[in-house]
């Protein structure tokens, strides 16, 4: 069943890309993302500026954030790292990498009724921490895991 | 021969070294070995381990580390214990074979009188002998069976998943099997081990969807207990190994996942839950505190042969944690003692396997016999003669080490040298012929390639650095288990009180110091990257040994180490 998940997404993916080149596509390229996009955050250089101008300044660590992320990346360029959220009332989820160039990575906004749950892949420069922060209730919460970058080999 | 004297004068030098007495040595044989292989039954679950053999068939010399630091909450704690620490902490009088078999003191002096351990015709005379006063025990495999040797490249493990069969391995789980491929492994699960072993392994799903790769635990009944054996594969394959050979695996420690996986066992009914572990005892040490309901994690990887378990507690209880050495030298024996339904007692022996000591079983035998004949010729190839002892285990540089980044150096042209800390290869004793066989021992990987690369003094900082802190990251979870890499042509200190990016100072090529702009050639080995290229080391290996003939002792390129005082991981 698995495989033929795998094997139905890959033509359905194969078929996406073609509809796309065919150039059917019904919106314009960047043109819903325009809207929110917080460019200052996004663009910020450091930690602290980057979680301010995202609006999550003043968070305080939170234990009912989760998240789990790998000990050392098996790729530095696809990070796996998932949150949940175990605030009520959360709003936002946000991901931040302090030590890349640009720290802020995503902020997933969260319409009443979803599940405070998000799982995606982060790309990281060298070894540096996660953090995490959390909006909820017109509150902001954090967390933060250390993830190793490393170049590999050696291994027993 | 002109080195016997000076291998006489050696041994001499040993033997007074620690007060032997030459000719009172007592006989060794077969016979003997009954006495010490005479293990009283206990309880009523008995599980037999092996781990990390490295796919050595035949008996071989395996000298253990001189030095083998842990820092932190490691120091001076199974497995970082060395030479005379390790014999006071776990009471083994000095000059006996378990001495000998759980130190390097007096290493080739002693391998001399107690001869070569392990070999599968021995071991599977030892586990029949067990598992004749066990009814039911079951043999575990914990991995790194299938690499190590050339018979087990050149046949794509198959030997050893032959070899492995006739002993009656019944759950298995792996490390650089993944190196032979993920086709090549699925291949041998799902065909030669089909209903004889299970492969399992917790912590390995697909990259894309998360789904299971293998069972996660094997549920067995043993004198009507069922017992759960869960996996756990090496957790970071695809980091200290090349991605490429397990493109759509992901790997890690998991222990969350693994939480579920030891609740979903008990659920199942399960009186005993024993983990098969391939982390590393120091992995193994910080899980079991994390996880509860596991009666024991039975470990390798950092091929640790630990004689008593370490007791570690966790919210749900105490779990044991054993490690069972490599290269074929130790079958550790757990017997439990289940009472209504949950384990009252245990006893655990790790045993040497001495091959003198041992009748090899025939079957076995004839098997090992008929997989080597047709690469026989090439094994026995006589390359040259050392006249020092080689062996590689230890935090740095061993002697066969040096060889190899020596033999790099001169082939290549190179300034400097890097050779991976791997944990596997057989030891020779001074005097003895090296043989291509030994020297695929060394070397017998799917990706040989030696490479020449220009590297500013700067990189060849961050590597080393890099390297070092897979090692000695006070958080075992950031380790990788490996040794430091060796390092040829390039002296520098270690400072073990420092971290990451601080413990590797006053690099010195040539007398000079290292310019960090500068550029070196650096010769290598072993690329993790996809794509690489070059020479297999062992020809590179082998040229250089056919030309020297007789190979001096090594002059070890150790670092100063700075923050190692009174750590009883240095002999």
């Amino acid at each position: 069943m698995n495989k033929f998940r795998r094997a139905f997404l890959k033509t359905a993916g194969a078929a996406g890309a073609l509809l796309a080149t065919a150039g059917v596509g019904l919106l314009k390229s960047g043109e819903v993302f325009a809207a929110t996009w917080n460019k200052l955050a996004f663009s910020s250089n450091n930690m602290n500026d980057a979680m301010k101008n995202a609006n999550y300044g003043g968070a305080v660590e939170s234990k009912d954030i989760v998240l789990k992320a790998p000990d050392i990346a098996e790729n530095g360029a696809v990070v796996p790292v998932e949150v949940t959220s175990n605030i009520p009332g959360t709003t936002s989820i946000a991901l931040f990498v302090e030590k890349n160039q640009y720290p802020m990575v995503a902020d997933f906004e969260l319409p009443s009724g979803t599940e405070p749950y998000i799982s995606t892949r982060i790309k990281m420069s060298q070894t540096s921490n996660v953090r995490v922060a959390v909006r909820a209730g017109g509150k902001n919460y954090t967390q933060v895991k250390e993830v190793k970058v490393t170049i590999g080999g050696c291994g027993g | 021969m002109s080195m016997s004297r000076r291998e006489f004068l050696q041994v001499l030098a040993a033997a007074s070294a620690s007060g032997f007495v030459l000719n009172s040595r007592p006989a060794f044989s077969a016979s003997s070995g009954d006495a010490f292989y005479d293990l009283p039954p206990f309880g009523n679950i008995s599980l037999l381990h092996f781990t990390d053999c490295h796919a050595q068939l035949l008996p071989v010399y395996y000298r253990e580390p001189d030095v083998n630091i842990g820092l932190g909450q490691s120091l001076n704690r199974a497995p970082h214990l060395v030479g005379e620490k390790l014999l006071e902490s776990f009471n083994i009088r000095p000059g006996t074979l378990e001495a000998h078999a759980f130190t390097s003191l007096d290493f080739a002096q002693a391998a001399r009188t107690y001869g070569k351990v392990g070999g599968f015709a021995h071991l599977a005379t030892l586990v029949k002998k067990i598992r004749a006063s066990r009814p039911g025990a079951l043999l575990l495999d914990g991995g790194d069976t299938w690499q190590g040797s050339a018979t087990a490249l050149w046949s794509k493990g198959q030997d050893m998943v032959d070899a492995c069969k006739l002993l009656g391995v019944n759950v298995m789980t792996g490390h650089w099997e993944f190196t032979l491929g993920a086709e090549r492994v699925k291949q041998v699960v799902d065909n030669d081990f089909n209903g004889k072993v299970d492969f399992v392994a917790q912590n390995i799903k697909t990259s894309d969807f998360g789904d299971p790769v293998f069972p996660h635990f094997a549920l067995k009944e043993i004198n009507g207990i069922p017992v759960a054996i869960i996996g756990q594969a090496f957790p970071y394959t695809p980091i200290a190994n090349p991605r490429y050979l397990i493109p759509d695996w992901s790997f890690g420690i998991q222990d969350d996942h693994l939480q579920k996986v030891v609740d979903e066992a008990r659920a199942k009914g399960a009186q005993v839950v024993v983990v098969l572990s391939h982390n590393g005892m120091d992995v193994d040490l910080k899980m079991a505190g994390r996880v509860s309901g596991i009666d024991a994690i039975m470990g390798g990887h950092t091929h640790d042969g630990v004689p008593a378990p370490s007791l570690v507690k966790n919210p749900g209880g105490q779990t044991l944690v054993t490690n069972a050495g490599s290269n074929g030298k130790f079958l550790g024996v757990m017997d439990f003692d289940v009472r209504n339904g949950k384990v009252a007692g245990f006893k655990y022996k790790l045993l040497p396997v001495f091959s003198n000591l041992i009748e090899p079983d025939g079957e076995m035998a004839a098997l090992i016999k008929k997989v080597r004949a047709p690469y026989e010729e090439k094994l026995a190839e006589k390359l040259a003669v050392s006249e020092g002892l080689l062996y590689r285990r230890g935090n740095f540089n061993g002697t066969f080490d040096q060889l190899i980044l020596d033999a790099l150096m001169e082939v290549k042209g190179a300034d400097a040298a890097f050779s991976p800390g791997f944990r596997w290869g057989v030891s020779l004793l001074p005097g003895e012929d090296i043989t291509m066989e030994h020297l695929m021992s060394q070397t017998a990987i799917t990706y040989p390639y030696s490479t020449l690369t220009e590297m500013t003094g700067a990189t060849i900082k961050d590597i080393m650095e890099d390297v070092c802190d897979n090692l000695f990251n006070p958080d075992p979870y950031k380790q990788q288990g490996g040794d430091m890499v060796r390092v040829g042509g390039i002296s520098y200190t270690c400072d073990l009180r420092e971290g990451m990016g601080k413990r590797i100072n006053n690099l010195m090529l040539g007398g000079k110091p290292l310019d960090a702009n500068r550029k070196y050639k650096v010769a290598g080995w072993a690329p993790v990257a996809e794509g690489a290229s070059g020479e297999p080391i062992w020809d590179v290996a082998a040229k250089y040994l056919r030309d020297k003939k007789v190979i001096s002792p090594r002059k070890l390129n150790l670092p100063r180490l700075l923050g190692a005082e009174n750590n009883s991981g240095i002999a």
